[in-house]
């Protein structure tokens, strides 16, 4: 039976074992579709959205066949199941990624959402003209945009954090950034791009030191590595369910109790008040002042499912078997002659492989691998700075995870030496 | 739509060898522009004279083989063309004259040097400087346009 309040302990299992792609791909129906030119579908795209197992669509079934009514609202059974099933989901990412309060943890409707309300709410109400925001050249625009924006309308100033030629943050530039006007520190754990893990604990030690907060993108961290976002120290911290088997239209965003509980509603309406009169309206307790309106009740649910799924795999497993798939295409693609690796060694990295192929647009690379069923992503992927600095408008972009073989690495190789032929016709 | 047939010979003829791609020596015309959901980039200019006849047209610019290959057969169509020839070119003849089928995606880049040329022939060069010039000594400054943009 359901029950909310029951807490799901915070550690992994002890021994997890390795992960039997080919077994687990079985619970992913969409991957044994073929794509319109009959190549059996080789999804690489991970980095943008995930695929989902048939645990987790099953969920959303049962949900809206058997539980689904609103939440926090009615007084009749259906609303009561389905206000125990959301808050049961609540109960699970907080264990997922350790979080010691349930207050602390705020459904949106995805990463991009969490940074906005940090933006528009903390940002708001704490900056003022001359005071910093820190960023990294590596960021998504979801973690550029909202503090632009926020810059224009308090007069704060952002400074960024270079990377190396091969893309790694340059740590030792945050001492010389972080001072006392430095209100907050905006870094993604993972990037997006080039894949680098990024030393989020070192960086939030730094800031701390330094008297400013740090925000966490780990929409590219969560659903790929273990967090715990009270040993990371984290302020903030935001991440999506579509990256990680759940469904899209939720997010997450985790925020310290003390600092939700400082800073001003974002969006008004219903569920956010505790009373409205015509004079004003008193917020509502956390977490439910974060949440107005109806929340995305089954895609909350869908990740609870998600995060189910994921934990019977283990995150570690997960995170070792996409580096050892990471290392086998930079080495793949590496013997291919003209083509061009972006960021560091695969030690240092996620499971997001980027490239360019000389002579050869991004887009083409990437129309040429979906007629072999490929599919990548090709652009900028949402990362426009990092590709001037990295003197380029678009890369290739294959992301895997855990239901990634062997053999599709050998599969998207051979399809990069089948687009060279095409243009080079030889 | 076999991708083999996208990426044709004919197509990647223009773009191995494209038609007048560089700089116009006495443009009169100019215009340049990009594709924000890639990127791509594609620069046309042009010598017309007073009867409205295309004397010389060149393009310049960064993207794909769809784009770059497609400013290459048009601007090799429209070279001695009059003014009112590349107005009454329509996008749907542009897509017939570049060959393959393409996904709604791709026809915005095969599209996108047809927009520039569109665009080009109402920009004078002269105008526009004297405008640009203008519009800096008003402002006094660079801004930083942070407007609305798709970026995904």
């Amino acid at each position: 039976m359901i029950n909310a309040n029951r807490e799901i302990p915070m550690s992994a299992p002890a021994k997890e074992r390795a992960i039997d792609a080919e077994s687990l791909r079985r619970d992913f129906p969409i991957l044994s579709t073929r794509s319109p030119s009959g190549a059996p579908l080789i999804y690489l795209d991970n980095a943008a959205t995930t695929q989902r197992p048939r645990q987790v669509i099953q969920a959303l079934v049962e949900m809206y066949e058997e539980h689904y009514a609103n939440v926090h609202r009615g007084i009749h059974w259906l609303s009561d199941q389905s206000t125990d099933l959301f808050e049961e989901s609540r109960e699970k990412v907080r264990a997922f990624i350790g979080a010691r309060h349930r207050e602390e943890v705020i459904f949106t409707h995805g990463a991009t959402e969490g940074i906005n309300l940090v933006a528009r709410s903390w940002g708001d109400a704490h900056l003022a003209p001359g005071d910093e925001i820190v960023l990294t050249e590596m960021e998504h625009h979801s973690n550029i945009v909202p503090w632009q924006q926020l810059a224009e309308r308090t007069g704060a100033v952002l400074r960024w954090v270079e990377i190396t030629d091969d893309g790694q943050l340059q740590l030792e530039q945050f001492d010389r950034l972080l001072h006392e006007r430095t209100r907050l520190v905006a870094v993604a754990a993972v990037s997006n791009v080039l894949g680098t893990v990024n030393a989020v604990d070192e960086i939030v030690r730094r800031a701390h030191s330094a008297g400013a907060l740090v925000l966490v993108d780990a929409a590219q961290s969560v659903p790929h590595q273990h967090t715990d976002v009270a040993a990371l120290g984290a302020d903030f911290l935001a991440f999506s369910g579509h990256k990680m088997l759940g469904p899209s239209g939720v997010g997450i965003l985790f925020a310290r109790r003390e600092l939700l509980e400082a800073m001003p509603p974002f969006l008004g309406g219903g569920s956010m008040i505790r009373r409205v009169t015509r004079e004003g309206f008193q917020p509502a307790d956390l977490p439910a002042k974060f949440e107005a309106g109806t929340p995305p009740i089954v895609p909350a649910i869908g990740l609870g499912a998600a995060i189910d799924y994921l934990r019977t795999i283990g995150m570690e497993a997960i995170q070792q078997y996409e580096l050892e798939l990471s290392r086998h295409a930079a080495e793949a693609l590496s013997a291919i002659g003209g083509v061009r690796l972006l960021g560091p060694s695969p030690e240092k990295k996620s499971g997001i492989v980027s490239f360019a192929v000389e002579h050869i647009h991004a887009h083409d690379v990437a129309q040429l691998l979906d007629r072999r069923g490929v599919a990548v992503r090709a652009g900028h992927h949402c990362a426009m700075p990092l590709h001037k600095r990295l003197g380029m408008n678009a890369s290739v972009r294959a992301s895997f995870y855990f239901y990634n073989t062997h053999d599709e690495v050998e599969q998207l190789s051979a399809a990069i030496v089948d687009a060279k032929r095409i243009f080079r016709r030889a | 739509m076999h991708e083999d047939e996208l990426y044709e010979e004919h197509v990647l003829d223009h773009y191995d060898q494209p038609y007048h791609r560089g700089r116009c020596g006495h443009p009169t015309h100019r215009h340049e522009d990009d594709n924000p959901l890639c990127g791509d980039v594609i620069h046309m200019e042009m010598e017309i004279d007073d009867a409205g006849r295309i004397h010389e047209i060149y393009f310049d610019g960064d993207g794909c083989c769809i784009s770059q290959a497609s400013a290459s057969m048009l601007v090799e169509r429209m070279d001695g063309q009059t003014v009112e020839a590349v107005q009454k070119f329509t996008a749907n003849e542009m897509l017939e004259l570049f060959g393959p089928r393409l996904t709604p995606n791709r026809q915005k880049c095969c599209l996108l040097p047809w927009r520039v040329l569109q665009v080009a022939v109402c920009s004078p060069i002269t105008h526009r400087h004297d405008q640009a010039a203008h519009d800096q000594r008003q402002s006094g400054n660079t801004h930083v346009r942070t407007g609305q943009g798709k970026s995904d």
